[in-house]
């Protein structure tokens, strides 16, 4: 052995404040993710996949038809930033049956016993959802300037772009992470997951405007955070009405009430 | 050396899951710098004990302190003092050995400076320098045993708390585990609580053992005053077992068979 192991420490005797305990402890698990997705390269492409083929063939079709009335703008303008917070939506939903995977492999009862603050653990997750969101929203945007749609160069714009669907993907992640917590095995989690992203996604205005929904699945749009996330995606890629800063507003909410959440039901994980 | 606290101290615990009773009225001292071996048959409640001192499972009644710290009121601090190694091999195969541990440095909060020298330090003392940069999933099980004791030891824990750290590895993977063990110790002086149901095991390195049965202790000290309680009628820890347990040592029931098929199972 070259280098002698420390000798234990005296004790606890370096009184951390708890704030900056948050902080550094969720940048480590946020580091460790993206170190996972570094050797993830080819999940991260396939996962594009999906979103790509819902663009090119259900957006082509319907763009054709005109079945969807969107006014002045073209239905596949109209849809891509329906289809990015959709696969940000479908990477989320992912993490809960990750987090049961971790808890059956033993992974999260080690980090649960080490000081770190199960916000941060949390945290780690969400933003890992919302790097491979990202990843996926490249693919799409690149895909969607392609075939035409007319999105904005604006760098600032495309940050915030950046910024809604770190946040949209947080807040799926923990709330899938939420229900993972309740229903603590892995084929009912699956199952779940199923049932509930639909759903979500119908009762948006992602693949139409509001203002053709039946009056009952308006009122499941108004509280749905997806709807909130397509809108300010919307705003910002291609210029539509919408109320930004009631946008952003409630997808950070969402968000923070959604790791306090998870992180309160993440020591039934281990129980 | 002043006379500080125990290592770990459990007064009366108690742990019930439904109405099975895990673990019943157990006392139980840890002194510092010692290698403790806390024994018994699968279902005896080893890793419950162990649940509760790593801050896992709420104590349902007595207390536990870890150097003097409450595990349940004091958490935080508990946790800083503890290295523990999992029953299961969960070391994460996403990650290369070295950002395996370096995540464990970073989350014991190992000043920055010393964090790469220290993870190598870890990861060198464990004999996985050569491996070190392959992601773990590539590790064979021993590797990967050697690997969370790294992850374990890179905080320079003051208790190190293993849960079956052989379980599943073949004899060389095994004495090899234990050499690392003692190696620490002889180099740290830091104590471990160490739980097996290998009897040759704890019969060889531990320096005092307690014998868990249906959630109680029925015996402790050294391996050597437990043969010789026996007067003659036995001369190993088995023997000693059986004489305080019946012969009941493999009737763990068929909750056991299948927390054993689990293990096996998820061990490949």
């Amino acid at each position: 052995m070259s280098v002698p192991l420390a000798a234990p420490h005296a004790g606890s005797a370096r009184f951390a404040n708890p704030v900056r305990v948050l902080f550094s402890r969720t940048g480590a698990m946020c580091l460790v993710e993206l170190q996972k997705l570094r050797r993830d390269r080819t999940e991260l492409i396939t996962r594009a996949i999906q979103p790509a083929l819902w663009l090119v063939i259900f957006g082509e079709t319907f763009t054709r038809i005109r079945a969807i009335p969107t006014g002045h703008t073209p239905y596949l303008d109209f849809l891509a930033p329906g289809i990015l917070a959709q696969s940000a939506l479908f990477v989320s939903i992912f993490y809960g049956i990750q987090i049961i995977w971790e808890r059956d492999a033993g992974v999260l009862a080690k980090l649960i016993v080490t000081p770190t603050p199960r916000a941060a653990l949390v945290t780690g997750k969400a933003f890992a959802a919302g790097v491979r969101a990202l990843f996926q929203a490249f693919v799409v945007v690149i895909l969607a300037a392609i075939l035409g749609v007319g999105m904005t160069a604006n760098p600032l714009k495309l940050l915030g772009t950046a910024v809604v669907l770190l946040l949209g993907s947080a807040f799926f992640c923990c709330l899938s992470i939420t229900i993972a917590g309740l229903v603590l095995k892995r084929e009912r989690m699956m199952g779940i997951g199923q049932a509930i992203m639909m759903p979500l996604f119908f009762a948006s205005n992602a693949l139409y405007p509001v203002a053709i929904m039946p009056g009952w699945l308006r009122v499941l749009n108004h509280i749905n955070p997806l709807s909130y996330e397509v809108e300010a995606l919307r705003g910002l890629l291609i210029g539509a009405p919408a109320r930004l800063g009631l946008d952003f507003g409630i997808l950070i909410c969402a968000t923070v009430v959604a790791i306090s959440v998870a992180s309160g039901l993440l020591g039934r994980l281990t129980r | 050396m002043t006379p500080g606290p125990a290592a770990v101290e459990v007064r009366g615990l108690r742990h019930t899951f439904g109405d099975t009773v895990a673990v019943d009225d157990l006392d139980l001292t840890v002194q510092p710098g010692e290698i403790f071996g806390l024994l018994g048959p699968n279902g005896a409640g080893k890793t419950t004990t162990i649940r509760v001192i790593t801050t896992l499972l709420p104590p349902m009644a007595g207390s536990v302190t870890v150097f003097g710290l409450d595990v349940n009121g004091r958490k935080m601090a508990v946790r800083r003092l503890v290295g523990y190694v999992p029953q299961l091999l969960s070391a994460d195969g996403a990650l290369s050995g070295r950002e395996n541990v370096a995540l464990f440095a970073r989350l014991f909060d190992v000043p920055r400076a010393q964090r790469r020298e220290r993870t190598a330090a870890a990861i060198d003392a464990m004999g996985l320098s050569e491996a070190a940069d392959r992601p773990a999933s590539t590790y064979s099980g021993g590797m990967v045993r050697r690997l969370e004791l790294a992850q374990a030891l890179v905080s320079s824990p003051r208790l190190l708390i293993l849960d079956e750290p052989t379980i599943g590895l073949d004899p060389v993977a095994r004495s090899g585990v234990w050499e690392r063990i003692l190696d620490v110790r002889q180099q740290t002086g830091m104590t471990v609580l160490v739980t097996t149901h290998y009897m040759d095991e704890a019969e060889q390195y531990c320096d005092r053992v307690a014998l868990m049965h249906r959630g109680r202790i029925r015996a402790m000290g050294t391996p050597g005053e437990l043969i010789a309680s026996l007067d003659g009628a036995g001369e190993s820890l088995d023997d000693v077992f059986r004489s305080y347990t019946g012969d009941d040592l493999d009737s763990g029931g068929f909750r056991d068979v299948r927390a054993a098929r689990r293990t096996a199972r998820r061990l490949g």
